[in-house]
This record gives structure tokens, C-alpha cells and sequence, in this order.
């Protein structure tokens, strides 16, 4: 998948370290007042993706595809009309349209898939996102699109010495107005009344005789025009361009967590508070820019739980958790079968060619990925956004270890697992003191974190040109000896994970899934618990990272990349989080069809995207989870069994 | 016992938490205008018998008749529209919203066949309300609430209101302004479906009883014949 921040964050970076360190006291009162320009969208997005969480409970994460639409469908308008009516005309006409699009995707997706955990709508709606990437990039094109300036407010005016935009004082005070706007339709209309009572309750509400389908669907609406107006809006300030979406969302992510979930006003501080680190951030810390966010919303996160305005979640529902299931080992049949399909697998290098071995390579590396996160999901009830951070770090461990010590690929396999180990162990530390969406926010947070300083600190890490000659050791170069490797590993990093499973520590931990308070009582400590299966997650991750990277020669941003923590979330879902063996068959799956996908079309997204979509709506209890409960209606008496 | 206007007619009513069977060929009726008792212990199936048949379990089966209309397929939500009004047992008040918004929530408009309700009505019959009417919800007492929960329903002008363990954990002279309150709503001309685990407050406002235990119906006749079978009394309610 491209990378995702390469554009816009970069760019700006290179222009602050050309600028001298030392800066009149004007210039920063100038980024001060950028920064609250830049608010106005940040807070537009946010607080439609925070009102859209509040009553549906999905975290819609094609908001940032929304906003992106808004802008290249504002883009398209506003060179249809002129003058100024012809403008704000396009760009309010822009987020309509877009939230009618939005409206259409909510009637025909989101409604068969309320009642799913909360996960698969995160997965349908980053579907979603794929799907409209790539229709994007099929009607508007590769290249950046400059948007037109604001009729009449094309100036700048004069600010201490410093030219200032006037589009951009617009922007300032649109930012209150909205946040008034919104004030006034929740607290002063029926409607807004009935959207607060079914944040709170939905059930109750019904039984009160409203039906929340519309409601749903206005909330989505309303939600959907606000992130495409912000794109919209932004069209005299940035170019529209086909990554603006996934780096919105991010910031969106971040300024609603800070702010706290379904609260606006929270959200209207958070926006400022990010959007002038953002400003600030490049002057001060022109390395870390990026990290500095993040690092101010783990600390809020770990002040302020729920945000600096949220408040505490009512008991939400875990992602895994209420599997009616029951997990066992493996039976003798069972064994014999896994004994076998080694056996198979390991004789394939006798029957397939090196093309396919290094496929098939790829897709064992990613099985033990994706196993170490079903771990933490299944398991542990734990949700993380970010397990490519770990994956990335040992990928990095294992390069650094081989660039920069000199040692041979065996101690890079073992380097690459225990730097995955010690991150886990520093960012598990915070994220356990979470739960439910916002531990899935930190991790992805901390995630962040790792790609930015991976990103950023190109001395060591080479930045965006990765590192490169990351190649095994001579006994194991040949394809097949590096399969037989990599399936040795792989076999044992998952037998390893199923023996925790089902040993008293495996126990205590989906005890404290399936019911903290119980398991709490009785004496299990959970952040230890946690926080050991956290770093346990991360660990067998990383060893998947170190492999991937000797398996490419090559290690990149991208191995600690959203796309990447997607699309471990994809495969643990596909596969089913509510069985045992659900992360291995997903990943399997997922990673054989995108290879082959990514092979045979240039839009791949899209075809990724209308996967996953049809996927989630087919099998929303993962494709084992299909299989066990055909099983278990055809065999009633034995009720489900997951091994 | 079949009363061919009966208001609400539940039959064969089974209910389901995952693969563990909570009722079991649940049957009662609740006649027009009339008060009716559910009656069980803790646990017995009485809070699942209200959701069940307000559709809020996905997992049931079993036939509710409303006015004579089959509404066992319906959503919760239509089930509610014809006039089907629940007040559950937590109460669920929205706390974030003032007692004037939580009324709000509440209201449909009037239907023939059922009493109409207005804020000032409402007033009359919970006069704590009318001064709280600025007041979140989640600032209020346990009693405030409980007469809050109720007049919220009563705002959707309900025919049969299903009432879920009224007089839990209510000071004594909550309990008799409850009474009360049940008294005004039958004199409406309301029926009414009301589980108590309080017998001698089952007593103060009943006209039948039906006895659940373990999620079967056990007992079903006036409140004169229940008094008069103290076995029944014994097996499933004593404690």
C-alpha cells in the first residue's frame, strides 16, 4: 500500500529546517493563528466522526475518505460556477452531495451490520476508504488538484508585518459558528434531544417508539457533510490529492481522543490543541514534529482516560468476548491433521517454483502476524490499531542489527523479536491502563510514533529510502531453504501462542476479557496480565517483521504503517476472533487473495475494498466462525466448539 | 382463562441469553383495563418476559398479540408505536439529559383507545417533576426517577404499559405515592402489566396474578384465588 504520510507532513518538515532555528516574535504569532485556521477543518471532521461514534458506536473510518470526497467533488463544482455565489454555492453543494453518498452507503452497509462487534463496521468503513481511493484516482487522476482561491477573499492582510490570508480568518471564525450551530441543534431541537438520549441509550429508546433507523442515518448524514465540508473547505489552502484522506483521519483520530468521544466542544479544544502543535511542533522540535501530538495525547490519555471533556464509557462491548465458543486444544485428529499439513507444507518446495515459494514465504510470515494479533484481540479482548509497530520494529531490529553491528542474519532474528519485545514492553506499559476504543486509538497512537521516528530519523533508519541488502545468510538465501526457515519459525512462534492459550496464563487472561470485574475479584491482576500478553503480541510480531525483512532484502516505513495494522485487523476478522484458529486461516486468505489481486489489477484498493466490504457483510463471524456454527447447527447437541 | 378483548395475549413465549433458555411456553393475558401481576423471585424470568415481549431479546419465539394484531415479528420500536409503553426496571433515565428533555424522548403522538398525556398532566400526578423540570437526569433520587421513568412512558399515551418491579428499592413513602400513581393510570382507563417480588404491594394494586418461577408460568387466576393457595406462595415466592 503507498505510504501515508510521505506528502504533506515531510514537506513541511523540509521547509521548517530550512528556516533558521531563531524566529521573530511575529512569525510565531503568524503559525499561531495558521494553526487556528487550520483548526477549522480538523474540528468539521472530528466532531462529525465524534456525533457519528456517539450514536451508531461505529468509528467510521471512511470519515477521511468523506472529507477527501469533499474535496475533489468541491474541486470539480467550483470550476463549474463562478463568482462568489457560485463558490460557497460548490462547496456547500460538495458536502451535500457527499453526504449523500454517505447516506447510501449507510442504508445499504452499516445497516446490515449494526449489530456486529464493533470491529467489522471499523473494517467495513476502512473498505470503504480502499474503494474510494482508487475511485478517486480513477475519475480525478494521480496529480494533485490546486483547488481555486475564495472569490473576494484571495488577499492577505497585514498581521505584525506578516502577510496573513484573509480566507484563513474566515476559517477562524467559521470554526465557533459551526461549533454553535451544533450546540443549538442538539440542546434546542426534537431531533437533537433524541440523537442525545440514543447516544446514551439506543435500546431504551427504542422501546420509547423511535425509530433509530432514521436517526442512524441522519446522524451518519449530518456527520458525512461536516467531514466534507471540511475537505471543502480546505480547497484554497491545500491541494486535493488522493492520500489527504488517511492523514486526516489520523489527526481526526487523535483530536477526538483528546477531546473525548461524542463530545463537541471537547472535540473544538482538542482540534485547536493538535492543530497548533502541528504549527508549533515543526518550529520547535523540527525532528519530532510529528511525535510531539502523539506524545501529548498518550499523556492526556493517561491524565484523562476519556479525553479532556469525555467521560467514562458505559461498559462497551468487547470486540471478541461474547464467544459462545467453547476453545479446547487440539483433539489426536486435530494434531494429525496439523502434523500433516506441516508435512504438505513442508514438502512444497518439491513441487512449486520459486516464484511460489516466496509467495507462499510471504503468506506464512503474515499468518504469524496476524496469529500474535488474534492473540491480543481473541484472547485478550484487546484491539489494537497499531500491531504494525511491533511487526515494523522487528523488520528495523533485525536491519539495524545486520547494517549497523554487523552480525549475521541468526542473531538479526533474534535482535529484530526483542526490540518488537521491548516496544511492546514501553508502549504496553500506557496502553493497558486503557480499554475499548481508546486503547485501539492509543496503540495506533504509539503506532504513529514508532512510523514517525522510523520516518524521521533517516541517520539511522534511512527515512523514507528505508534500508536496504537485508539479505539472509548464505545457508538460507536459496528460496527454499528461507521457506523452510521461515515455516520452521512460524510453526513453533504459533505453537508457542496456542500452548499460553490454553495454559493458566491464557486462562486468567480471557477470564479478564470475558468479565474484568469478576475476574478482578478473584484475584487476577489485570494490567500485569495485559500488559504480559501485550508484550507477547508484540513479541511474535516482531519475529514475523525480522523474517519479512530478510524474506524482502529491504525494510521500509511502511512495516510499522496503518495499512499494515489494517490489514492484521482484516485477517484476525476474516478469520473469525471468536475461534481459536481464526487469525492463521485469515491471514492465509486475506494475504493469498491480495497478493494475487495486487498482481492482476492496477486497482487494487478497489478490489481489496469491495472485499472486504462483501466479506464483512457475508461472514460477520469470520469465515471460521461460519464454518464452526454450520458445523454446530448440523451436530446441535455438542454446541459450538472452537479449536 | 381467556378473555376474547384481551389486551395483551402472550403464548408460547420462549426467550434465550446465548444457548442458555431463560422462558420456557410463557402464556398470560392482561385484560383491558386491568392490572395484572407478575409475580417470581429474583431471577425467575419476569424483567426477560417484559423484553422478550417487546422484541429487545433477538433470541425468542412464541406468539404477543397487542389489540388483536400480531406483533411478535415486529422491531421494538414499532412494538412501542402501537401503544406499547415499558418501564424497565434500572429505570434507564438518560442522566445527561434534563427532566424535560427525558419526557420529551418519550412522546408519540396521541392515539384513540389510550388516555393523552401533556407535561401538565403529568405534573399533576408527579408534582416532584414540575420543579426539576431544568434538572439532569442523573441529579435526582432513586424515588425521582422511578417517577420520572414512568411518566416518560406515560408521554408515548400507551393502552398497556408493562411495569418492571415498580416499589425496587423505594422508601416506604415512595412506595405508596407508586401505588398511588398505578391507581391514577388504571382509573385512566390504562391496563397495566406490573412484576413484583412485593406481594402485599401486588396486593394494593392488582386485580390478577400470574406466578413465574425458573421461566414457567406456575400460577394464573385473581388475586382472591392466588390469596386463597398459600402452597403456591410457599413453592415460588417464599424466600
Amino acid at each position: 500500500m503507498a505510504p501515508l504520510f510521505s506528502r504533506s507532513w515531510p514537506l513541511a518538515l523540509r521547509v521548517s529546517v530550512q528556516h533558521a532555528r531563531v524566529f521573530p516574535l511575529n512569525f510565531y504569532f503568524d503559525q499561531f493563528v495558521t494553526g487556528l485556521a487550520s483548526a477549522c477543518s480538523l474540528f468539521l471532521v472530528a466532531s462529525g466522526l465524534s456525533i457519528i461514534f456517539g450514536v451508531t458506536r461505529i468509528v467510521n473510518f471512511a470519515h477521511g475518505a468523506f472529507y477527501m470526497l469533499g474535496a475533489y467533488i468541491g474541486f470539480t463544482l467550483t470550476e463549474q460556477f463562478s463568482g462568489a455565489f457560485g463558490f460557497w454555492g460548490a462547496i456547500l453543494l460538495a458536502a451535500i452531495v457527499v453526504a449523500a453518498i454517505g447516506t447510501l452507503i449507510e442504508i445499504i452497509l452499516l445497516r446490515r451490520i449494526y449489530d456486529a462487534p464493533e470491529l467489522f463496521q471499523l473494517l467495513a468503513t476502512f473498505g470503504v476508504t480502499l474503494i474510494v481511493e482508487d475511485l478517486a484516482l480513477l475519475i480525478w487522476g494521480p496529480n494533485e488538484l490546486l483547488g481555486p482561491r475564495a472569490p473576494g477573499l484571495k488577499g492577505a492582510i497585514d498581521l505584525f508585518g506578516l502577510p496573513f490570508p484573509t480566507y484563513d480568518l474566515l476559517l477562524i471564525a467559521l470554526g465557533p459558528l459551526v461549533l454553535g450551530l451544533l450546540w443549538l441543534l442538539f440542546r434546542r431541537t426534537t431531533w437533537g434531544v433524541l440523537v442525545r438520549a440514543a447516544t446514551q441509550d439506543r435500546e431504551m429508546v427504542a422501546a420509547l417508539g423511535v425509530n433509530q433507523k432514521w436517526l442512524f442515518t441522519s446522524v451518519f448524514a449530518l456527520g458525512v457533510f461536516l467531514a466534507a465540508l471540511g475537505g471543502a473547505l480546505e480547497l484554497p489552502r491545500q491541494s486535493a490529492n488522493h492520500t489527504m484522506d488517511l492523514q486526516v483521519i489520523t489527526e481526526v483520530l487523535v483530536v477526538v481522543v483528546i477531546g473525548g468521544l461524542g463530545n463537541v466542544l471537547g472535540t473544538f479544544l482538542a482540534a485547536i490543541i493538535v492543530s497548533e502543535l502541528n504549527a508549533f511542533g515543526i518550529l520547535v522540535f523540527p525532528k519530532i514534529s510529528i511525535v510531539l501530538v502523539f506524545l501529548v495525547m498518550a499523556l492526556v490519555l493517561i491524565v484523562r482516560p476519556w479525553g479532556l471533556l469525555g467521560r467514562a464509557e458505559a461498559a462497551a462491548r468487547a470486540a471478541g468476548g461474547a464467544a459462545i465458543l467453547r476453545w479446547r486444544p487440539l483433539a489426536a485428529r486435530g494434531r494429525l491433521a496439523v502434523v500433516l499439513a506441516l508435512a504438505v507444507l513442508a514438502l512444497a518446495p518439491l513441487a512449486v517454483g520459486d516464484y511460489y515459494l516466496t509467495v507462499a514465504t510471504e503468506v506464512l510470515i503474515f499468518v504469524l502476524f496476524a496469529a500474535s494479533l488474534h492473540f491480543l484481540i481473541g484472547a485478550g479482548g484487546l484491539v489494537s490499531f497499531g500491531h504494525a509497530a511491533y511487526f515494523g520494529l522487528g523488520s528495523y531490529g533485525a536491519a539495524l542489527a545486520l547494517k549497523q553491528f554487523g552480525l549475521g542474519m541468526e542473531a538479526a532474528l533474534i535482535a529484530g523479536p526483542l526490540l518488537g519485545l521491548a516496544g511492546a514492553i514501553l508502549f504496553g506499559w500506557f496502553c493497558v491502563r486503557l480499554s475499548g476504543v481508546y486503547f485501539a486509538m492509543l496503540t495506533l497512537a504509539f503506532a504513529q510514533i514508532a512510523w514517525s521516528v522510523a520516518y524521521q530519523w533517516s541517520d539511522v533508519t534511512g527515512g523514507d529510502n528505508g534500508l536496504l541488502g537485508i539479505w539472509p545468510s548464505a545457508w538460507a538465501a536459496a528460496p527454499a531453504h528461507f521457506y523452510w526457515l521461515t515455516l520452521a519459525l512460524v510453526a513453533a512462534g504459533i505453537a508457542a501462542l496456542r500452548m499460553i492459550l490454553f495454559s493458566p496464563f491464557g486462562y486468567s487472561l480471557r477470564a479478564l476479557r470475558d468479565s474484568e470485574l469478576r475476574a478482578e475479584a478473584i484475584g487476577l491482576e489485570r494490567r500485569r496480565i495485559q500488559w504480559i500478553s501485550f508484550a507477547i503480541a508484540g513479541g511474535f510480531a516482531a519475529l514475523a517483521g525480522a523474517l519479512y525483512a530478510f524474506l524482502k532484502g529491504s525494510v521500509f516505513p511502511d512495516n510499522l504503517g496503518i495499512p499494515l495494522s489494517i490489514d492484521g485487523l482484516v485477517m484476525v476478522l476474516l478469520g473469525g476472533v471468536d475461534t481459536v484458529s481464526g487469525g492463521i486461516v485469515g491471514a492465509a486468505l486475506y494475504r493469498s487473495l491480495s497478493i494475487w489481486i495486487i498482481s492482476h489489477t492496477d486497482y487494487s484498493k478497489l478490489a481489496l475494498g469491495l472485499l472486504i466490504v462483501v466479506l464483512v457483510v457475508l461472514f460477520p463471524k469470520g469465515v471460521v466462525g461460519a464454518f464452526e456454527s454450520w458445523r454446530a447447527r448440523r451436530a446441535p447437541r455438542t454446541g459450538g466448539e472452537s479449536s | 382463562m381467556t378473555h376474547a378483548d384481551a389486551k395483551l395475549r402472550v403464548s408460547g413465549l420462549n426467550a434465550a441469553y446465548g444457548q442458555a433458555l431463560i422462558l420456557t411456553d410463557v402464556a398470560l393475558e392482561v385484560g383491558a383495563g386491568e392490572v395484572t401481576a407478575l409475580l417470581g423471585r429474583n431471577g425467575a424470568g419476569k424483567s426477560t418476559t417484559f423484553r422478550a415481549i417487546l422484541g429487545l431479546i433477538a433470541n425468542r419465539s412464541g406468539k404477543v398479540i397487542f389489540n388483536g394484531e400480531d406483533v411478535s415479528a415486529l422491531a421494538t420500536y414499532d412494538i412501542a408505536r402501537r401503544g406499547l409503553g415499558y418501564v424497565p426496571e434500572d429505570r434507564r433515565i438518560f442522566s445527561d439529559l434534563t427532566v424535560e428533555e427525558n419526557l420529551l424522548v418519550g412522546r408519540q403522538a396521541p392515539r384513540a383507545g389510550a388516555p393523552t398525556w401533556t407535561l401538565e398532566r403529568l405534573f399533576k400526578i408527579f408534582p416532584n417533576l414540575r420543579e426539576l423540570r431544568g434538572r439532569p437526569g442523573g441529579r435526582m433520587s432513586g424515588g425521582e426517577q422511578q417517577m420520572l421513568t414512568i411518566a416518560r412512558t406515560l408521554m408515548g399515551n400507551p393502552s398497556l404499559v408493562l411495569l418492571d418491579e415498580p416499589s425496587e428499592g423505594l422508601a416506604p413513602k415512595i412506595v405508596e405515592q407508586m401505588i398511588e400513581a398505578i391507581r391514577d393510570m388504571k382509573r385512566e382507563g390504562l391496563s397495566l402489566l406490573v412484576s413484583e417480588q412485593n406481594l402485599h404491594f401486588a396486593r394494593l394494586v392488582a386485580d390478577r396474578a400470574y406466578v413465574i418461577e425458573k421461566g414457567r408460568i406456575r400460577f394464573a387466576g385473581t388475586m382472591a384465588e392466588f390469596d386463597a393457595r398459600p402452597d403456591v406462595r410457599d413453592a415460588y415466592l417464599a424466600l
